[in-house]
């Protein structure tokens, strides 16, 4: 992952307008805005607490709803998930996918960023136009064909068949390209009097003048891998070798009662998430704001 | 996908070249373009426009995915739109944008502009708001079950202290949509409140200040000035809802597959079960396609609609 953290925040959207206002005066409404807002975030955070509480109360959701402070706390739930039932596996699986998605969705859109911003060929922005459009076709008119095309490949259960369709996507190119374009020309055309080619200057001079928006993309194509559902469910079918999201599903239909074991599960698939969005929450919060997509 | 040609128009800023030379630069940057463009245009031709045309073939014949396929024209279509489980399914998703979207607008408002005022630790608040939009949906369908476990959940747990005798949630048809659409406002809250808060912060101050010092009261700024200029962002809100509305699936899937007596099957439900449950590959792709010509028809409304509905300030 690139220097998510290590760069400064520029003045997000928030706060540019506060300080020049007076400070405001403290009165019974602003007392009771604060009330408000907080016990509201109180009651955004309370799920996630439930769920840790109930992942370390063994035996839960068998007779009785648990104990707000856990009686006999024990990590049971998660000692079962990574020994008797396979989320090591099923954890590295979503890593790797997750991983190569990323990096393979940064090389393509950069490379075809460079190609739609500083490479002047003829059907450019008809071309441009038609990546675009594959952004409004929603992978659920997709899923039959791409099956049946990966049946004819071989890829029915294998992590290729999982992983070819995340390969490259508009979003990216799409993100990546509004980039490239703020980068200045000069630069290329100085480089291109040094005799640099155009491999050069995407390496050296465009590249390393995005990484603001490269970590945006990252973050987010992370996200969509990590959290995919439909695509995996399809195309992956024994159980070493499904994604988290699947297979924590998948152990909710095979132990209905065990909630201990199934929160286990969901903590565990929020950490890496959760990990990401306390570093990198800029990016997180624009990737996604700015594509509408979650 | 056909490879980009190499450009014969004239290059621009190219003039300083001869004529020769020139258009063998030209070949030469069509070279290097296809080499750019081609790692990311091969994957999208073959994993997006070879299957959205494939699907539009599937759906005109009978097939279970794995014998021979049957033409039978326009017949997918015609049997699917008399399937009473098709209007059904086209009825739970619409009932669930009814529930879905006043929730997260009149919520997200509400945050966002709480969130707008000087209000101490603002940065920590937006943070713990967006934290379950990052959260998978399976994740948050998994967590929402358990909170609306009918006998042993924290929610009915909660009601039977004051006295209130909970509902079946997710095993009760009345019931089974509320419960996803709890879950999902949940989840989507924080997006809205991100996007109204950008939308609130391009107000310009001097209009809010105009209205102020003619005497507009809080109401009346809210009203007449603050909701005609958010406008921009109340229709992104609601157009990307609606378009990610008529998607839904990982959140129905896990909290109540479609039941109960399928009182949630969804549209795209309705397609994976079509396809992988009752191997019926054609009418799944027929159905897909009219999701698709739903949702591109919401496309086209924003697009003309944007000019036409929304006031910029």
């Amino acid at each position: 992952m690139p220097d998510v953290a290590t760069r400064p925040a520029p003045a997000t959207t928030s706060g540019s307008s506060a300080p020049a206002r007076p400070r405001p005066r403290i009165t019974v409404g602003r007392v009771a805005l604060h009330l408000v807002v907080v016990a509201g975030a109180l009651v955004m955070l309370f799920p996630f607490a439930w769920a840790v509480v109930t992942s370390i109360s063994p035996g839960s959701g068998l007779t009785a709803t648990p104990s707000l402070i856990p009686d006999q706390p024990s990590l049971s739930a998660y000692v079962e998930l990574f020994t008797r039932l396979p989320f090591a596996r099923v954890t590295l699986n979503s890593l790797g996918l997750a991983v190569a998605a990323t990096l393979l969705q940064m090389t393509t859109g950069a490379m075809a960023a460079y190609a739609f911003s500083r490479l002047d060929f003829r059907g450019r922005d008809a071309l441009f136009a038609v990546y675009l459009a594959t952004m409004m076709v929603p992978l659920q008119v997709l899923i039959v064909p791409l099956f049946a095309e990966m049946k004819t490949f071989g890829l029915i259960d294998s992590y290729l068949g999982a992983l070819l369709p995340t390969v490259s996507t508009a979003f990216a190119v799409f993100l990546l390209r509004q980039a490239v374009n703020q980068v200045p020309r000069e630069l290329d055309e100085a480089a291109t009097l040094d005799g640099a080619g155009h491999w050069r200057i995407f390496t050296r001079i465009v590249l390393p003048n995005i990484r603001p928006a490269l970590a945006t993309l990252a973050v987010f194509a992370f996200m969509q891998s990590w959290n995919a559902f439909l695509w995996p469910l399809i195309i992956l079918r024994s159980p070493q070798r499904q994604t988290f999201p699947v297979a924590l599903q998948a152990l909710q239909g095979q132990y209905t009662t065990q909630w201990d074991v199934v929160m286990a599960g969901s903590v565990v698939s929020i950490l890496p998430m959760l990990a990401l969005y306390v570093l990198a929450q800029r990016y997180v919060v624009q990737g996604v704001a700015s594509s509408g997509l979650k | 996908m056909t490879a980009p040609a190499v450009s014969r128009r004239p290059t621009r800023g190219a003039t300083r070249t001869g004529g020769r030379s020139r258009s063998a630069a030209r070949r030469r940057t069509g070279w290097w373009a296809l080499a750019f463009l081609l790692p990311s245009a091969l994957p999208l031709a073959a994993f997006v426009i070879v299957p959205m045309l494939g699907a539009g073939w599937i759906s005109l014949h009978e097939w279970n995915l794995i014998g021979s396929m049957h033409w039978v024209g326009l017949g997918n279509y015609a049997a699917l739109l008399r399937d009473p489980a098709t209007l059904a399914a086209f009825g739970h998703t619409l009932g669930y944008l009814a529930g879905y979207l006043p929730l997260v607008y009149g919520g997200g408002l509400g945050l966002a502009l709480a969130l707008n005022t000087a209000l101490h630790g603002r940065a920590l608040l937006r943070g713990v708001y967006f934290l379950p939009v990052v959260t998978s949906w399976i994740v948050v369908a998994l967590v929402w079950r358990w909170l609306l476990n009918p006998s042993v959940g924290i929610v009915n747990w909660t009601l039977a202290q004051l006295g209130v005798q909970g509902p079946g949630w997710w095993t009760d048809p009345a019931w089974s949509m509320a419960s996803v659409v709890l879950a999902s406002a949940w989840k989507d809250l924080g997006f809205v409140m991100v996007i109204l808060l950008a939308g609130l912060q391009a107000i310009p101050t001097e209009v809010l200040e105009a209205a102020r010092v003619d005497g507009a009261g809080w109401w009346r700024r809210l009203w007449s000035v603050v909701l005609p200029l958010l406008s921009p962002s109340t229709f992104f809100v609601v157009v990307i809802s609606l378009i990610n509305g008529f998607q839904v699936f990982d959140q129905v899937y896990a909290m109540t597959a479609g039941g109960p007596n399928g009182s949630s099957e969804v549209v795209v439900l309705r397609i994976q079960q079509l396809a992988f449950r009752y191997g019926e590959a054609g009418s799944a792709s027929a159905l897909s396609w009219l999701l698709f010509a739903v949702i591109l028809a919401i496309t086209l409304v924003q697009i003309r609609g944007q000019r036409r509905w929304v006031t910029y300030a």
